[in-house]
This record gives structure tokens, sequence and C-alpha cells, in this order.
């Protein structure tokens, strides 16, 4: 395949056609901030973090979903970038109710460690605090729709890795909600193999392991990988 | 030197806050020496006095006492710093917010009435018992506050980090996991 080669935040890379802006950053070590993201499934810029600044394109690009050109002139921070990433990051905060005090992702939380690493000391928007329920009618996991921030990583490996396709996405902007099978309790879903993949993709506290407390929900994601470089590479690496 | 004249204010709160204050251990000898504590749950004075340089606030702002101190606070301190979750992001007090806008009476039934052993009756005592506001909110919600101290509650040694700055005059910076929420 072709080469392209552009440059991020003023250093030189070469870059295969067709690999997206992330991908190439990542391969030249430079990191840009994601949260709907997930290696092994396909990117759907659903978070807007990883938006970047392309020289010539006066709006911001989602990082995972552009794809290299040639001669393309990328910056990955700036004042305009940390100003949108903030306001992004606060939004969520704000849309649902993430209480961190009291989630059961408490420490192993990508949003919340985000947070912090782009320094968010407080949300400057009035909390929307809806209302919310906790789905805990599966056997093995719950679902707490207080904390999701519909990043849809869940949909995706439920479609793509397992191709049970169980998760889906229902309704519009900020009442849209994750739903199992037709909008039934998940616990009623026919097609949930169980599997527990989306509960390993979540970045938050809003899928979860029944039966961990706070701080214990740590996300083991050695089956995905496993999995996603089976496929990829063609190694089964036990 | 003239001491920095400091107070600490329990809000809709726990108390973890100020229970992590106190872990501050030996450096709180060190601060004795160098601020004056003005008002403080753990300092008997009965009225928030004026000329205060910096409050710590504690607690999400959920009741009418709530609502007049931190007014007072605001008109008499020089420097506000939300201090803890409840604080900064209104927290667990603001759950209730959830239940929708006549949340205030259904906590007290649900609290009082509805799961109540004995003597089910809701809390009514006027000019003891403060009505508890429509909706909690964060302090900065209600008036302007200069720095934010995250953390449930924040570790004595973010208290720390925060206050040495705090007293060098400087405007406090934290960083990383010095701004964890939870």
């Amino acid at each position: 395949m072709a080469a392209k080669t552009l440059t991020i935040d003023g250093k030189q890379i070469s870059a295969e056609e067709g690999a997206s802006v992330l991908q190439a950053a990542s391969e030249a070590g430079i990191t840009i901030p994601t949260l709907c993201h997930l290696e092994g499934v396909y990117d759907v810029g659903a978070c807007r973090l990883c938006l970047i600044e392309v020289k010539g394109i006066p709006k911001l690009l989602p990082a995972c979903t552009t794809k290299v050109a040639e001669g393309m002139e990328v910056s990955t921070d700036s004042e305009r970038l940390r100003k949108y990433r903030r306001m992004t990051l606060e939004l969520l905060f704000a849309e649902r109710n993430h209480v961190c005090a009291v989630c059961v992702a408490n420490g192993h939380c990508e949003l919340q460690t985000l947070a912090y690493s782009l320094g968010m000391d407080h949300v400057r928007y009035d909390y929307n605090f809806p209302k919310w329920g906790v789905d805990t009618t599966h056997r093995l996991f719950g679902m707490d729709h207080n904390r999701c921030i519909l990043c849809a990583r869940c949909v995706r490996t439920c479609w793509h890795v397992e191709g049970a396709g169980t998760k889906n996405v229902a309704g519009r902007g900020s009442k849209s909600k994750i739903i199992s099978d037709l909008n039934q309790p998940w616990g009623h879903s026919e097609s949930c193999t169980e599997c527990g993949k989306c509960v390993m993709s979540c970045p938050t506290g809003a899928l979860f392991r029944k039966g961990s407390t706070v701080g214990e929900s740590e996300r083991d994601r050695t089956k995905l990988e496993f999995i996603v470089t089976a496929r990829e590479k063609k190694q089964w690496n036990a | 030197m003239e001491r920095l004249k400091i107070a600490t204010v329990w809000l809709g709160g726990c108390a973890g806050c100020h229970m992590s204050f106190l872990d501050l251990d030996e450096f709180l000898i060190d601060l004795a020496g160098k601020i004056e504590l003005v008002y403080s749950p753990i300092a008997d004075v009965k009225e928030y006095p004026e000329g205060v340089d910096v409050c710590l606030i504690e607690g999400a702002v959920c009741n009418e006492d709530n609502l007049e101190l931190i007014h007072k606070i605001r008109a008499r301190t020089k420097v506000l710093v939300s201090f803890g979750d409840c604080a900064v992001t209104a927290n667990v007090p603001a759950m209730r917010n959830q239940l929708g806008l006549d949340n205030a009476e259904s906590v007290l039934q649900c609290a009082y009435v509805t799961n109540a052993q004995y003597n089910p009756v809701k809390p009514k005592e006027d000019g003891i018992v403060p009505p508890l506001l429509e909706k909690v909110q964060p302090v900065h919600a209600v008036v302007h506050v200069e720095y934010f101290l995250p953390g449930c509650p924040p570790p004595a040694d973010r208290i720390k980090a925060l206050m040495v700055q705090v007293l060098e005059g400087k405007t406090p910076k934290l960083e990383g996991t010095q701004l964890k929420f939870g």
C-alpha cells in the first residue's frame, strides 16, 4: 500500500494510506486523548476528545476517523484544542450522573483519568441530574445508564468482536441510551451470549460485573486483545 | 508577619473532608504557627467573622442555612476554596436532584415516614430544622469560588499541597492525580 507523508506537531511522519491520523500519531509516539476509541473495533468519532487541527480546514476534526493524506499538517495540541477538550469533558460530566465517589469504576475509569490528566478541577456547566435507571436483570452483569457516555464501545464490541448484536443505541441526543435487543431488560435478551466483552470494553462504570464493589472493577481486556490479535495478526497468543 | 485568617466550614457533606484535614498530622503544628483559625466546626465560634483571608468549604449547598451562610462567607472572605467533591460537584448529596423538583419532600417522606420504624413524621421545626432547597448545588453554582480541591475526601497530602501554596500567596496549582474526583 502507498505511504503518505505528513507532519504531526511539526514532526515528519509517514503512514500507510488508509490509516487514521490517530494511528499515525500513535505509531510516531504522539499521544492524543481518546475515549470512544478501542483497539480492534472500527472508530465512530463519538466522543470528540481526539479533535485535531488540520491546516487549511477551519473546523476541528476527530483524529480517529480522519484519514492521513499527503502533505497534511496536523496539530494535536493548541490553546484552542485544550479549550474544546476541556469543554467536551465537562459536558460529559454534566450530562448524566457521574458520582465518582460511589461508582464501581472509581480508580479504574477512563473518564475520571482523562479528567484529571487534562486538568479538569470543576465543571462550569449546570449539571443535568437526569433520572436514569440501572438494569440489573442480567444474571452476571449490570448496566448503569447514569454512568454511560454513549461511546458505543459496547455496541461495536458486541456486534463486531462477539458477533451477537445484542447491544444497540436507541433514541436521540442526550436521551439516547444503550439497549439490549429490542429495548428489553438485559436479562430477557435472547441474543446475549453472556460473553462479557461489552463489560470489558466499557470505559466507565456503566457496564459492570455483578458482585464487584467500588474500586474492584478493574477492566480485564486480555480476552478482547487476544481475539483482536488473533484476527489481525493470525497469532493465537494464549 | 500578620497571620492569615483561615476559616473552614461544613455545609452538606459527611465531615470526611475535615477528617482528612486532621490527617495533616504534624503539618497542623506548622500551620498553627502561621494562621489564625477564625471559624471552623473544630473551633467554637458562633458567628462567621469579617475580613477572612481564606475559607475552605466542605459540602454542597443543600438547605436554606447553607445558602445564607455561603453568601455571608462570600461577602466576608477574600479567597474561597471548594474543599472536596461535595463542594466541587455536589456529589452524593445531589443524588436527590435526580428525583425531580419535589425531591426535597420525597426524600424526607422516604427517610422519615416510609422507612421509619417508630414515630413516622417529617421533621419540621421552624428556626431549628432548616428547610431543604429544591435542588442541591455545588458551591460555585451559587457564589464565585477561587480554587477547587477535588477528592472524596481530598487526601491530606493534597490539602497540604494546596495550603502550602495558598500560604505563600501563590495561585495554587494542582495537577494529575492531585485532581482526581472520587
